[in-house]
């Protein structure tokens, strides 16, 4: 590994969390205009979460 | 019954620590002498414990005089290398010996079986990686003993409750606790993403995968540290598995999505098509990653966190790591569950885009 | 990426594979079906359970409704007969009085009848035992008058002259 793709890693965690965290906040949003929803939304959020971890994992062992 | 949990976990995660305290302090005690880094020391540490291994080490030590011991027991290893060849890895004594079978000569380095020659010599390349031939190898490794273990116990708890429910409907001991799960299963995860009329033909793969990989995922934390599903083998074949009935159980329309995308123009669909079949693979893929990077990941964390307690050794930096080890270990149980859960829903997931049926 | 194609162990993949099909198929036989069966039949005897109470819930409104329209239907036949007889009380009444009146008229009529028929009767009877008396008298009277020659022809000439003028 050189230093370069730590860099590259870095970015990759920065990606994923900002869309992850995205994801959870648009959820608790949706949770808190529609409490009664929540076992969907929460469905919802796993999935897309999930979703992007594992191409975040993907490119992090690319990386 | 919720205290009696927590004592138990309390317990199980002190045991994880003095296990780890054990061994590590003994080997940076001896490492010491000879000036070596301390992390160093922990990075191979935690390496090993992320590696299978072929006898079922509880853990090791040395001895004052310099002497290697190791607690535990030897597990069987198969070779199939001009016929089959069964002997314990006790032969092997944790690579410091050759084991001789049937006239070829096999060594134990850095957890991989090579064949050498009578004294062991092992040749590299300038990467220093061996160039010795490995052996096609069907060991039963610590890992696949765990994961017959854990089938025994499926098997056993699951038939067990099952043959309840003949003369009582309602469920009784462990049932109690395991029919809610069940129910979710079929609720939640299957029946949303399959569709009622459908579901009936997956329950079976995804109640097996989902308690497979939630108890797998939970011994993994225990004190005994086997952590099965962070071997790309492992999930690489859960995935496989599912990839498999996703195929075979499709529908037509599932294919017409792939090969001919309707509604969109002809040029498209000629675009279209390779990505679609590449999404196919790129599927389980990404669930055998997942799967894996979050177990070994989690693992990695931990250990790490419990390694800082020996390379502080300070009033503050010590109990701070280690409270910080307990909060991530409370953490790691949530994501062993997580992780099984999201496995079968998106398994689901695939298995319902298979079925689905389409009407334009 | 290069680190897990070391990793990958073809060993552990075969065992994986192998044995986790191995317990599917065993589990599939020995617990999940029979668990989801015995699952699925308690939750269709209790949906059961709830369409036949519920079944027994309707029948027995069905009862209710019964009985009170039963009940509804026997109150209004017996008001219809109250009234039914009221009126025919009403009608006997006034039927009654009508007659009674058409009676009281009659008789009134016929005894105004038979007061005019007596009053007749009374009336030409007098007329006739007046004209009776009056022919006595007249004869009485007549023979007297006449007992001599004169006077009987004077009494014929004033007669005559009478008869005359009228």
């Amino acid at each position: 590994m050189t230093g370069l793709n730590f860099v590259g890693a870095g970015l990759i965690v920065i990606g994923a969390g900002l869309g992850i965290g995205r994801i959870g906040g648009s959820a608790m949003d949706a949770i808190a205009r529609q409490p009664e929803a929540s076992g969907k939304i929460q469905t919802a959020m796993l999935i897309a979460a999930a979703l992007i971890e594992g191409i975040g994992f993907a490119a992090l062992f690319a990386a | 019954m919720k205290g009696n949990f927590s004592v138990r976990l309390l317990t199980a995660i002190m045991i994880l620590f003095s296990v780890s305290f054990a061994s590590a302090e003994v080997k940076s005690e001896s490492e010491n002498q000879e000036g070596k880094d301390l992390k160093t020391e922990i990075k191979e540490y935690i390496d090993h414990h992320l590696l299978d291994s072929y006898d079922f080490g509880l853990y090791s030590y040395t001895t004052e005089q310099g002497e290697h011991k190791y607690i535990g027991f030897p597990l069987p290893v198969i070779l199939i290398d001009g016929g089959l060849k069964v002997f314990l890895s006790s032969k092997f004594h944790h690579g410091e010996t050759v084991a001789e079978v049937g006239g070829n000569y096999y060594k134990l380095y850095h957890n991989k079986i090579y064949k050498t020659d009578a004294a062991g010599t092992i040749t590299y390349d300038e990467a220093h990686h061996p160039t010795n031939a490995n052996p096609l190898d069907f060991s039963i490794t610590k890992n696949v003993f765990f994961i017959l273990l854990v089938s025994i116990l499926m098997f056993v708890m699951f038939s067990r409750m099952a043959k309840k429910y003949k003369s009582n409907p309602l469920p009784t001991g462990i049932g109690r606790a395991l029919e809610p799960i069940i129910l979710y299963v079929r609720d939640d995860i299957a029946i949303p993403n399959i569709g009622k009329k459908h579901y009936k033909r997956y329950m079976s793969y995804l109640l097996t995968v989902f308690f497979f990989v939630w108890i797998i995922n939970l011994l993994g934390l225990s004190p005994l540290g086997v952590n099965v599903t962070n071997n790309i083998a492992v999930t690489f074949a859960l995935a496989l598995i599912t990839y498999l009935i996703t195929t075979f159980t499709a529908n037509k329309n599932y294919w017409g999505h792939i090969f001919w995308m309707p509604g969109v123009p002809v040029f498209m669909k000629i675009v279209l098509a390779p990505i679609e079949l590449l999404g196919t693979i790129i599927k389980p893929f990404s669930l055998m990653i997942r799967l894996y990077a979050n177990i070994t990941a989690g693992h990695v964390v931990l250990m790490s966190i419990i390694g800082m307690m020996f390379i502080f050794k300070s009033w503050i930096g010590s109990p701070l790591s280690f409270g910080l080890a307990f909060a991530l270990s409370l953490l790691e149980l949530l994501v062993a569950a997580l992780q099984a859960y999201i496995f079968t829903m998106l398994s689901a997931l695939y298995f319902g885009s298979a079925v689905e049926e389409h009407d334009h | 990426m290069d680190k897990l194609i070391e990793q990958f162990s073809f060993g552990l993949f075969f065992w994986q594979l192998f044995l986790f099909v191995g317990l599917l198929f065993l589990l599939k036989k020995f617990a999940w079906k029979p668990i989801l069966e015995a699952v699925n039949a308690r939750e269709e005897g209790i949906k059961n359970a709830l369409a036949s109470a519920e079944d027994a819930k309707k029948e027995m409104q069905n009862l209710n409704a019964d009985n009170e329209r039963l009940l509804k239907e026997a109150r209004a036949e017996r008001d219809a007969m109250m009234k039914e007889a009221r009126e025919i009380k009403e009608t006997m009444i006034s039927d009654a009085k009508e007659e009674a009146k058409a009676e009281g008229a009659k008789m009134i009529e016929q005894a105004q009848a038979a007061i005019q028929s007596e009053k007749n009767a009374a009336i030409s009877e007098l007329k006739s035992q007046v004209a009776e008396l009056s022919v006595g008298i007249a004869e009485k009277v007549v023979r007297k008058e006449l007992a001599n020659d004169a006077d009987q022809s004077q009494l014929i000439e004033t007669l005559l002259k009478e008869v005359t003028i009228s």
